[in-house]
């Protein structure tokens, strides 16, 4: 499998690492496309964890596998399903239908346009100075590294934003017994 | 033996394509071998292991509760899986009228095709292993299972029943809440590895028993327990099988299921035992070595002498040692699996809220725990921490004087003497067990018992 994913720079390997890269991008893409256009909440759901899977798939062809897995098991496995449980927990009629007024949608569409071409903006330079020194995918991942990046050089802003995550823990705990009195 | 060595770079051919290619396969040849390897070894070989685990499970029940089991259909009722199976094929593919139609057809496969992708990296043996290279194996295995749990939500909520639902939350519930537990457990094992790929875990515990990563030090032993505890709820086995819990839920999140779809969920549950017991396998119970250690002292020899002379008898020899190092495997993950049903036919289902406290308030509190001390562990007691991990040998006690490390040895060859005792104790418990059940058994089928000359029955008793 690797012999296929890893080498996707070298000629002879391209067909089927790009067969898969348009696989993987259209099975991303065309779910987010489905998860706007449905109105049923379980169904954008599992649209989106389609997404989540086909950039995942796009990330081990990059050769970043442990970004893959923790694609999967952060989104796919945990805030997707903490979505269903709270549709599960929260719905009165059996399929939740989502109807969004014209003027979200206007919003939506304005800020979803911003961002794209921000995006746009900051990649089209970055692009062209991979192009000129490509990073060589299918190296051995540095897992090793990338532990003690996390635990060494940036210690601080990684503490910093576990607390940040307990705050906001504590702090919806405290609003959902707040809403209950 | 430096352990780079052990493992073919990233690209390289490994030992079947090798057998079968010659030395480097094209690409496609590459590609189309592993697709073949898939649809033709793997896709089998895990609906064999569901269906036998079917059969397996049903006749442990039977020896629990003093019956049979399953004894009609071919020898041993072995082919009874398989008259099931042809039977949901043939049943019709019921769906109520006001379920979700797509998400109701999507859920089995979504149940059923992370289990599957699970077993592409469990290493079976050193050079049978499908992803030998991939650097976070246990953690892909840990992801893959995750989104299975989706998959039992999904047919849960969109059968539109309120036991479906019932279970699917339950499911949520538990499996939120125990992946944590389980991922500390693992995070132990892991950290007295150092490693994630699953091969090098082999490796790296080829030396004998006191070599296995449950032996390396207190925590990972506790560790085992925990993550065969939290790995029996993620798995939605009993006693935590409160998704389906048939006394109140008629059966759970597949109350509505039927035929070849109801099967999935049975393929995907008795798949995913399999797996989680290969993980426990391979990252706690030594992989594919034998209690001695002589697959992981013949393998470096037999490899090398294939890599130096690729002929017939050392290819020959390279693969027996593979197939005796798969088989130790399987029989390591079945015992597991055995436990596992053990433990569904011992024990009392408990409630929901029983089951939370059990990981909040206990498990989770425990593995953390583990953590710091599997930590505190590696910082006061340092077993070879000197040493580069590419020249780790476990195996050899004169290394671990020569470098003041004997404490963390002794440590180790106890923890296996005790482990290994312990290990002859249930194997004696289960044989006494047997024993004494075969004789209720031969007691049951005696003639009845006759009073004064004349059958009870004739006399009306």
């Amino acid at each position: 499998m690797t012999a296929c994913l890893a080498q996707i720079s070298s000629p002879e390997t391209g067909f089927i690492a790009s067969a898969l890269f348009y696989l993987f991008a259209i099975m991303a893409g065309a779910a987010a496309v489905g998860v706007v256009v449905t109105r049923n909440v379980v169904r954008m759901a599992v649209m989106l964890m389609f997404t989540l899977i086909g950039v995942a798939g796009l990330y081990f062809l990059l050769g970043a596998e442990f970004l893959a897995a923790v694609q999967l098991v952060i989104y796919a496995g945990g805030t997707l399903i903490l979505i269903v449980f709270g549709v599960m927990l929260t719905t009165k009629s059996p399929f939740a239908r989502f109807e969004p007024k014209m003027a979200e949608v206007v919003v939506a569409v304005t800020i979803g346009l911003v961002l794209l071409g921000a995006m746009i903006l900051a990649i089209s330079p970055a692009n062209a100075r991979f192009a000129s020194n490509p990073i060589s995918a299918g190296q051995e991942y540095p897992m090793a590294r990338l532990g003690q990046a996390l635990l060494g050089d940036y210690v601080v802003p990684f503490e910093l934003i576990s607390v940040l995550l307990l705050v906001v823990m504590i702090g919806a705990a405290y609003l959902a017994k707040a809403r209950k009195r | 033996m430096p352990l780079a060595t052990l493992i073919s770079d990233v690209g390289a051919p490994s030992f079947m394509e090798r057998v079968i290619f010659g030395h480097s396969p094209l690409p496609w040849q590459a590609a189309l071998y592993d697709c073949v390897l898939v649809a033709a070894v793997f896709l089998p070989a895990v609906s064999l292991i569901a269906m036998f685990g079917i059969w397996w499970e049903r006749k442990v029940a039977g020896h629990i509760q003093s019956r049979i089991g399953p004894n009609r259909v071919g020898p041993f009722g072995l082919l009874q899986s398989v008259a099931d199976g042809l039977k949901l094929l043939l049943k019709e593919d019921l769906r109520p009228r006001d379920a979700d139609p797509v998400l109701f057809r999507l859920a089995p496969y979504l149940a059923f095709t992370p289990a599957f992708a699970a077993f592409l990296v469990l290493p079976f043996a050193p050079d049978f292993t499908f992803e030998p290279r991939l650097n976070v194996g246990v953690f892909w295995v840990l992801a893959v299972l995750s989104v299975e749990v989706m998959g039992v939500i999904l047919a849960g909520w969109a059968s539109n029943n309120k036991w479906s639902v019932y279970g699917a939350m339950r499911e949520a519930c538990q499996m939120v809440s125990y992946e944590i537990p389980l991922g500390i457990a693992i995070l132990v094992g892991v950290m007295a590895a150092g490693t994630l790929n699953m091969v090098k875990l082999g490796v790296l515990q080829s030396g004998g028993l006191h070599t296995w990563l449950i032996f390396r030090n207190p925590f990972t032993l506790l560790a085992f327990f925990v993550y065969f505890v939290a790995s029996l709820a993620s798995n939605k086995r009993a006693p935590f099988d409160l998704p389906e819990s048939e006394s109140e839920l008629v059966a759970g999140f597949h109350t509505e299921y039927s035929g070849l779809r109801f099967s999935f969920f049975f393929f995907a549950e008795y798949a995913a035992m399999f797996v989680i017991g290969g993980i426990q396998t391979s990252l706690f119970l030594g992989g594919w070595n034998d209690p001695l250690g002589l697959i992981g002292y013949l393998h470096p020899r037999l490899a090398q002498a294939w890599a130096a002379h690729p002929s017939m008898t050392s290819g020959l020899w390279l693969f027996v040692l593979n197939c005796a190092a798969v088989g130790m495997f399987v029989l390591k993950c079945l015992s597991i699996v055995f436990v596992q049903m053990w433990l569904r036919w011992t024990l009392p289902r408990p409630r929901i809220d029983q089951v939370l406290y059990a990981c909040i308030k206990v498990l989770l509190p425990l593995s953390c725990v583990l953590l710091l001390g599997a930590a505190l562990w590696q910082l006061l007691v340092p077993e070879m921490a000197l040493q580069p991990w590419a020249q780790y040998r476990p195996w050899n006690p004169g290394d671990w004087s020569a470098h003041g490390r004997l404490a963390a040895f002794v440590v180790q060859c106890v923890l296996a003497m005790v482990g290994a005792g312990a290990f002859m104790a249930v194997i004696g418990w289960v044989a006494y067990a047997w024993m004494t059940g075969r004789k209720i058994k031969q007691r049951l089928t005696d003639p009845a018992p006759i009073a004064d000359g004349v059958p009870l029955a004739a006399v009306g008793a």
